[in-house]
């Protein structure tokens, strides 16, 4: 077979079921497509023994007639994902070394599903950013480019190194995390499916901890079927993680029937931001068509507050990610700086920290320590999960009333140019004013690809569904990938 | 409100992020966009709404209080910059 490495996860998988290919040959293309690919900065730790080891493996289970879905299956897995003795380091130089003695549940339930890890994938420090330049590693880059131009593009972030791997052929399909929309805003930037399930359905065991009650592991993939298949590999519950959720995984292709009629969408009013480009308004209006047109009835409706969502983030997210940093300090994992005579204990934590941590991050860890500190906890911190308990209660009454889906933009903007200056932290915040609001309500939200602006870069739109049905929103997803027909790759230049 | 030079050093402080002397302004400028930006919330009435804690309630799981897990020295301390005779070893700590 040609092209091994444009295949989806489902064709890959009927493919490996008819003995057409093998896991050998298909991690073998994956392998040569990674070590041909340096330039776009993706894959951060490459694993080509571990590779063909399990390749080898899921070869022999699937001759025996026995595989699920993923057994196979050449994958990448996110940076901030624990892998059994292979470099884990959240795309920090604090964690430069670290080899985890256990592996993460989800990659391990992706191991034991048989998928093949071809390495770690790069992201932001600490998946703390929207553009991939956070990272230790340097950027990753956006297999698209603007019409003719050979300027570097962000492919988001923080899942950077995720969404470049699978929009360039690297892997079949890629581990993300999403505590903003780090799953979502890369894949509309990179042509390709991203997941968001519900908040519990993923076990966070494992996973490098940025903002515990908001981060949520997921699918990055080629298609809605793909996400379908693998997302329901990586979900369960999981006893070692107390916000897990004990209810039942539902075979969520066989409800990809493509079929909506009579589904409510509602088009939130509030997701019409001012100065958002006509080309943004346009995909959107588009898709709400699209949704119409397979028979689905279209809502216009308001989730008021919906503009304190990103505010009542910065406010969350820094504060249980200084929590959860204190952790690195220099003793028992990764890294430790170089301490003068005489410093003691304090110096080196201060010193550890100061070089191991990244601008972005150490500046979110003050913000939280600040807000988190005596005397303002009430004004900000719980004045903040109040205001998150309203954008949740936004959405109840929406689903109450009957509405199914929510079509919004994934981003307000296409992929932009790496490395641009940006003098206020505030306006990287931005890129993510669609999709955090799906985090602090702990909603299932998946980005899919339905256009291309008038450079040729892929724009994608997003799903809202209720809490745990993922399978209903990923056969809307379904319906409007088909309607949409994207099909565009980006033209191989690295 | 606004933060100064000396509450961006207290934060640092906390933080225990070591922080120059000379970077301190341009912190406290950072810290003040960030806080800005937040004071939006206080448009809000909050004062009936309870603080969310879950997606849809949910029984917090309870698991019989026994020992699991342990005699794993060599795995803890594996990933150590500095162990020695089965410990982590710091700075004097101590005078």
């Amino acid at each position: 077979m040609s092209d091994l490495t444009r295949l989806t996860v489902a064709e890959a998988r009927d493919a490996l079921r008819k003995g057409e290919t093998t896991s050998v040959e298909l991690t073998e293309a994956c392998l040569a497509a990674i070590e041909a690919a340096g330039g776009l900065g993706a894959v951060v730790h490459k694993t080509p023994e571990i590779a063909l080891d399990r390749a080898r493996a899921a070869d022999t289970r699937l001759a025996a007639g026995e595989a699920p879905s993923m057994c196979g299956i050449p994958v990448g897995i996110k940076d901030l994902f624990c892998t059994e003795g292979v470099a884990s380091q959240a795309g920090s130089k604090i964690l430069e070394g670290f080899l985890p003695p256990y592996e993460s549940t989800v990659s391990g339930q992706l191991k034991d599903a048989g998928a093949v890890m071809l390495g770690k994938l790069n992201m932001d420090e600490f998946a703390m950013g929207s553009s991939n330049e956070t990272s230790v590693y340097g950027n990753a880059v956006n297999p698209w480019r603007a019409g003719n131009s050979e300027a570097a593009l962000t492919p988001g972030g923080s899942s950077g190194g995720s969404a470049a791997a699978v929009a360039a052929d690297l892997c079949l399909a890629a581990t993300g995390t999403d505590t903003g929309g780090s799953i979502r805003q890369p894949a509309a930037l990179t042509g390709i499916v991203g997941l968001k399930p519900t908040y519990g359905r993923c076990s966070r065991w494992g996973i490098i901890a940025f903002a515990s009650s908001l981060d949520q592991a997921g699918p990055m993939t080629k298609t809605v079927r793909d996400a379908a298949i693998m997302g329901a590999a990586m979900m369960g519950h999981d006893p070692k993680d107390s916000t897990s959720a004990d209810l039942p995984v539902p075979d969520f292709e066989a409800m990809l029937t493509g079929d909506i009629r009579g589904k409510v969408i509602g088009i939130p009013k509030e997701y019409r931001m001012d100065g958002m480009p006509q080309e943004i308004e346009t995909l959107w209006s588009e898709g709400a068509e699209m949704l119409k047109d397979a028979g689905a009835e279209l809502r216009d409706i308001s989730l008021p507050h919906t503009r304190y969502a990103l505010p009542a983030y910065y406010v969350i997210a820094p504060a249980e990610a200084s929590s959860n940093l204190a952790r690195y300090d220099g003793v028992r994992y990764g890294y430790r700086a170089p301490l003068s005579r005489g410093d003691g204990v304090t110096e080196m934590y201060e010193k550890t920290r100061a070089e191991g941590f990244g601008p972005e991050v150490r500046r979110r860890v003050m913000v939280g320590t600040y807000v988190l500190s005596a005397g303002f906890y009430d004004a900000y911190y719980n004045r903040a999960r109040k205001v998150r308990a309203l954008i949740k209660r936004d959405f109840e009454q929406v689903f109450d009333a009957g509405i199914d889906a929510i079509l919004t933009p994934a981003t307000p903007s296409a992929a932009f140019e790496l490395g641009r200056e940006i003098s206020d932290p505030v306006e990287m915040y931005l890129n993510d004013v669609f999709t955090v609001t799906v985090n602090l309500a702990g909603l299932p939200g998946i980005a899919v690809p339905t256009g291309l602006d008038r450079q040729g870069l892929p724009l994608g739109l997003q799903l809202i569904g209720r809490p745990w049905e993922e399978g209903d929103l990923l056969n809307t997803a379904y319906a409007l990938e088909q309607a949409a027909g994207f099909v565009a790759k980006p033209p191989k230049w690295w | 409100m606004s933060i100064d030079k000396d509450t961006a050093a207290k934060v640092a402080k906390l933080a225990r992020i070591k922080v120059e002397d000379s970077e301190l302004d341009a912190l406290a400028g950072e810290f003040n966009a960030i806080l800005g930006f937040i004071e939006q919330l206080n448009e809000l009435d909050v004062d009936d709404v309870e603080p969310m804690t879950s997606v849809t309630p949910m029984r917090l799981k309870r698991r019989e209080d026994v020992v699991t897990d342990g005699n794993q020295q060599d795995k803890v301390l594996a990933n150590a910059p500095d162990a020695r005779e089965g410990f982590f070893a710091v700075p004097k700590v101590v005078e």
